[in-house]
């Protein structure tokens, strides 16, 4: 069929000459099943660019993918399924009649590519009668072929899944034995073999990687027919096997718990893990009101995500995704007066594709822009947005900040939020000294429960587990405790922020926006925070 | 690659498992065509045309399991899919709770209702009319239009080395539409969806969200708190489909739901209000879907809540046989009874109360009591004796969908949203916690 189509274009089956041996030494190998080499990759862009020029195009950009990832999942020491999952195809995104038009298909041929194309001229052309103006595209300088790779230690696909699996059990084992009732796990591996070429003369071949190991430990109470769980302080990394390696530079020793930089010890936090949620039981239900808020990396990240990352979208400033994520309070009449107070003088936010370890970093975007990074909030006034080729010029920008992606070669590329970080405080301070300085206040690790509105103004956040201060100690943990506030009441109230030694990241993989929906991987890094008089719900019920 | 017939699909899937060298191999296909036209700011933004196929090989030894997924159909490939699913499986280790494929099943004849021709030959012509439909009336009410219309042809086959043999297809798509006043001060909403686009009108479709975007202008903050809330389907369907989603019976009998108690579960006790039944059909012919899932199980219907009492929960094949119980699948489809009354009906009735168009951006705050919160969008409304009297600014909700199906005051005639039939509820005393200031 198609795959027989190709190698036959290709002059021979180079791409099959690549495959590893699959017989004894493949079992330690969940790579690709038929890479494909880049120079065979160039020759199959080049039809797409030239087809699409053929029909009509005045800009065309094609990204042939190959997207691999591997699912470990155990409920308790049982491992419940190993998936491999592999999509190879072709995307085609052409400006014809100063119009966007899109086309993909899995049937990656010269005749598959070469429909595509003009399928996406077609799309293009039929949509130019309702197009009130005509696309424009922000310069972009010609690289030439060029690559890049996410500088991972251990490729985490070439580690067996013999041991992948026995890591799951001995973090099941060890929660199981002190007591735990249940532990679901599970590791997520992700790699995006990426190439992607366009009418303007890039060659780019990328390779990506992620990891993401987690788990939920649950706690039943069978007197009293309740459960409490206690999530994984693990965060997904663009990182390799070299995360799960559990080296001592990883561990964040805390006053009451135990957090994860760039080295996770999945066995450990399981350990503690089920100490926390068998004392969720007993722990105090949070009288409502007003608390200040001492808020850890593992749990701030989604905040940063929800009230700075999203509402900061050019795409959703201007109403691109009204129907869908909704628009943003921030507006562009906020930004060009430059005194829009989004924080206190403390809160610094940088947007970041170049970050090491992080979700977010690549080599190029996924329209050919080279990663940078830039600010977005300094001392705390509003100074930028995220924006891709198309949009810099409503800011009147020259260069594209490199923010575009898309999740498929199947999808659309479009604006996505890179890494939008909390820069740490300037004045040295340990989380200790913070929470040291405050008299009645809440300590939160982990995060858990998040729902804001869309224009990003209301937001309600949870945590995994919430200690009570009282006078500057750590007298005990609470339970029952959301707060809600406002986003530019709630930065403005910044109050502290610790210093470098305790910045850490936390993120997603899953970061939805867009129409068909496409996830994106992005990470936030900042420090320990202290937030000031933040109302606290508390949300027991009754059924 | 175009649209697979069954016998396409069988060919493809007997070549996979005429390479298997496993004790027990499992094949799905999954496969879908379509197309869309997304729009904003009275303009189209992106469109594009989708195709995509995908196989799964899942290998068996003893009760150890890998399992791939490829998009590549060449012999070559396939012969290494199914050779990498096992030797994933010879690595896994043994799965006590692994219950083996299933051999042949009698599954009810798909509703002819599930797939139109209409629908599988939509052109971009068709879809860009659709987009013009919202923003040509939206552009001469001083109001901004922004959307997004898809269509699909999904194609689905099963076989596996027990001689078991499954295909469906269907056709679907839908039209989701959000019209803002150029003031900034209303904002208004409608999605429809459809297996047959024959019945789809996209004029009157987008007429609903430019009525309520002009309606919802200059809202009025009304103090939080508890209050008689009109939801309109749109708005009920997802906090109902978190609570039949949790209805998972190994969770309740591990103690690890809101279906647990000390000493047991709520299966068969009284929930919610004795005017709510919720069940699932696949052959029901406003919502058809499949008759089969994933694993090979036959669905039918299947009452989940019947008059207020927890009826059923869904097994996995595992859990049930370890309990003695029938493996009752998961829902394809949600369908809620309801009454007769429109929604215009329900207001006229209400002599104090809030009507909610949509809620936005849902989360579990405590899964052991359901606890939701989340927000009104996209034009909510003061009712007062009978009419509404002008609209609110949006708000904030923390609140269980058991509590909430406990407080119903009146249920109206059903419609289909997001793939389920879902009838307009009043329900009393809707805890709303704080104010936003989202447009």
């Amino acid at each position: 069929m198609k795959r027989r189509d190709f190698v036959q274009w290709t002059g021979l089956g180079a791409g099959i000459a690549m495959v590893p041996n699959l017989g004894h030494s493949g079992l330690e190998w969940s790579g690709s099943l038929t890479p494909v080499p880049a120079e065979d990759r160039k020759k199959l862009a080049d039809v797409g660019l030239t087809a699409a020029k053929a029909a009509g195009a005045s800009y065309a950009d094609i990204r042939i993918g190959r997207y691999l990832n591997q699912f470990i999942n155990a409920r308790d020491t049982k491992i419940q399924g190993i998936t491999n999952t592999e999509s190879f195809g072709v995307g085609i995104r052409v400006i014809a009649n100063g119009t966007w038009g899109f086309a993909s298909t899995n049937d990656v041929t010269t005749a598959g590519v070469a429909r595509a194309a003009a399928q996406a001229v077609a799309i293009a052309k039929a949509n130019a009668t309702i197009q009130k103006e005509p696309v424009r595209l922000a310069p972009v300088p010609s690289y030439g072929e060029v690559s890049w790779k996410t500088p991972i230690e251990k490729n985490a696909f070439e580690v067996s899944v013999t041991e992948k699996a026995d890591l799951l059990k001995a973090a099941a084992e060890i929660a199981l034995k002190g007591g735990a009732s249940f532990v679901d796990s599970g590791l997520f591996l992700v790699n995006e073999q990426k190439y992607y070429a366009s009418s303007e003369g890039s060659y780019i071949d990328q390779d990506i990687h992620r990891i993401w190991p987690q788990f939920n430990v649950t706690s039943v109470d069978k007197a009293s027919g309740k459960f409490e769980t206690r999530a994984s302080y693990s965060a997904p990394m663009g990182m390799g096997w070299e995360y799960m390696s559990a080296r001592p530079a990883g561990r964040v020793v805390g006053l009451a718990a135990t957090t994860y930089g760039n080295f996770y010890d999945m066995v450990a936090d399981a350990a503690a893990a089920t100490e926390d949620a068998k004392a969720k039981h007993t722990a105090k239900s949070v009288d409502a009101g007003k608390w200040d808020l001492v808020l850890d990396p593992s749990h701030l990240w989604l905040t940063i995500h929800e009230s700075v990352g999203h509402p900061l979208e050019l795409d959703r400033v201007l109403g691109y995704e009204a129907n869908y994520a909704g628009t943003s309070f921030a507006t562009l009449d906020k930004w060009k007066s430059g005194t829009f107070k989004y924080g206190s003088e403390l809160v610094n936010f940088t947007a970041d594709r170049t970050q090491p370890n992080s979700l977010g970093a690549v080599g190029y975007d996924d329209e050919g822009v080279k990663a940078r990074r830039w600010d977005l909030v300094k001392k705390g006034i509003l100074v930028n947005y995220q924006a891709i080729r198309d949009q810099v010029q409503i800011l009147d920008q020259k260069e594209s900040h490199g923010a575009c992606y898309a999740d498929s070669w199947s999808d659309v590329q479009f604006q996505r939020m890179p890494n939008v970080s909390l820069e740490p405080g300037d004045t040295p301070m340990t989380p200790a000294q913070m929470i040291a300085g405050v008299e009645k206040g809440i300590y939160i690790v982990g995060d858990s429960s998040y729902s804001i509105d869309q224009q990003r103004y209301n937001f309600q956040f949870s945590g995994q587990v919430f200690y009570e201060i009282k006078a500057g100690k750590i007298v005990g943990m609470l339970r029952d405790v959301a707060y809600q506030s406002n986003t530019q009441e709630f930065w403005n109230a910044v109050v502290g922020v610790c210093d470098r030694r305790d910045y850490r990241m936390g993120g997603s993989f899953f970061d939805g926006k867009g129409q068909p929906p496409q996830i994106s991987a992005v990470s936030h890094g900042s420090s320990t925070t202290r937030v000031n008089g933040v109302n606290i719900l508390n949300t027991a019920r009754k059924l | 690659m175009p649209e697979m017939t069954d016998q396409q699909m069988r060919q493809l899937m007997e070549r996979a498992l005429g390479y298997s060298k496993a004790e027990a191999c499992e094949i799905n296909i999954f496969g879908s065509q379509g197309g869309n036209i997304r729009y904003a700011r009275n303009s189209v933004s992106t469109a594009g045309a989708n195709e995509d196929t995908t196989l799964v090989v899942q290998s068996n030894f003893g009760s150890r399991t890998g399992t791939v997924t490829i998009n590549e159909f060449d012999d070559a490939t396939l012969a290494r899919a199914v050779q990498r699913s096992e030797e994933l499986a010879r690595l896994a280790p043994e799965d006590p709770e692994f219950m083996g494929p299933m051999g042949p099943q009698q599954y009810a004849a798909v509703n002819p209702k599930a797939y139109s021709r209409a629908t599988a030959t939509i052109t971009p012509e068709f879809r860009t009319r659709v987009a013009k439909a919202s923003i040509d009336p939206a552009s001469s009410r001083d109001c901004t239009a922004a959307g997004f219309f898809q269509d699909s042809v999904n194609w689905q086959g099963m076989m596996n080395s027990k001689g078991l043999a499954a295909f469906h297809r269907q056709t679907g798509g839908s039209l989701s539409v959000t019209v803002r006043s150029n003031d900034g001060t209303g904002s208004g909403y409608v999605s429809r969806d459809f297996n047959d686009v024959s019945g789809f009108n996209p004029e009157s479709t987008s007429a609903i969200a430019l009525e309520k975007a002009v309606a919802s202008r200059n809202p009025k903050a009304i103090e939080p708190g508890k209050y008689t809330v009109i939801l309109e389907p749109e708005a009920g369907v997802e906090m109902l489909q978190v609570m039949i989603g949790s209805m998972d019976a190994r969770s309740a009998d591990e103690g690890r739901s809101f279906l647990a108690k000390a000493g047991g579960t709520r299966v068969g006790e009284k929930l919610v209000d004795e005017r709510v039944t919720i069940y699932s059909d696949p052959a029901d012919p406003d919502v058809p879907s499949s008759p089969w899932i994933g694993d090979g199980r036959a669905v039918g219907r299947t009452n989940w809540i019947d008059r207020g009492v927890v009826a059923n929960l869904y097994y996995s094949r595992y859990w049930a046989q370890k309990q003695g119980k029938p493996a009752t699948p998961f829902p394809t489809n949600m369908i809620m009874s309801g009454g007769n009354a429109s929604l215009e009906a329900m207001i006229r009735d209400t002599s104090r109360g809030v009507l909610v168009t949509r809620f936005w951006y849902i989360r579990f705050v405590d899964p052991q009591t359901l606890l939701l919160t989340g927000l009104t969008r996209d034009a909510t409304f003061y009712v007062e004796n009978g009419q509404i009297k002008h609209a609110i600014k949006n708000l904030r909700f923390n609140e269980s969908p058991v509590i909430m199906l406990n407080n119903i005051d009146a249920l109206g005639a059903p419609i289909r949203v997001q793939g389920s039939m879902i009838p307009p509820m009043r329900v009393r005393d809707f805890t709303f916690t704080s104010l936003s200031e989202a447009v």
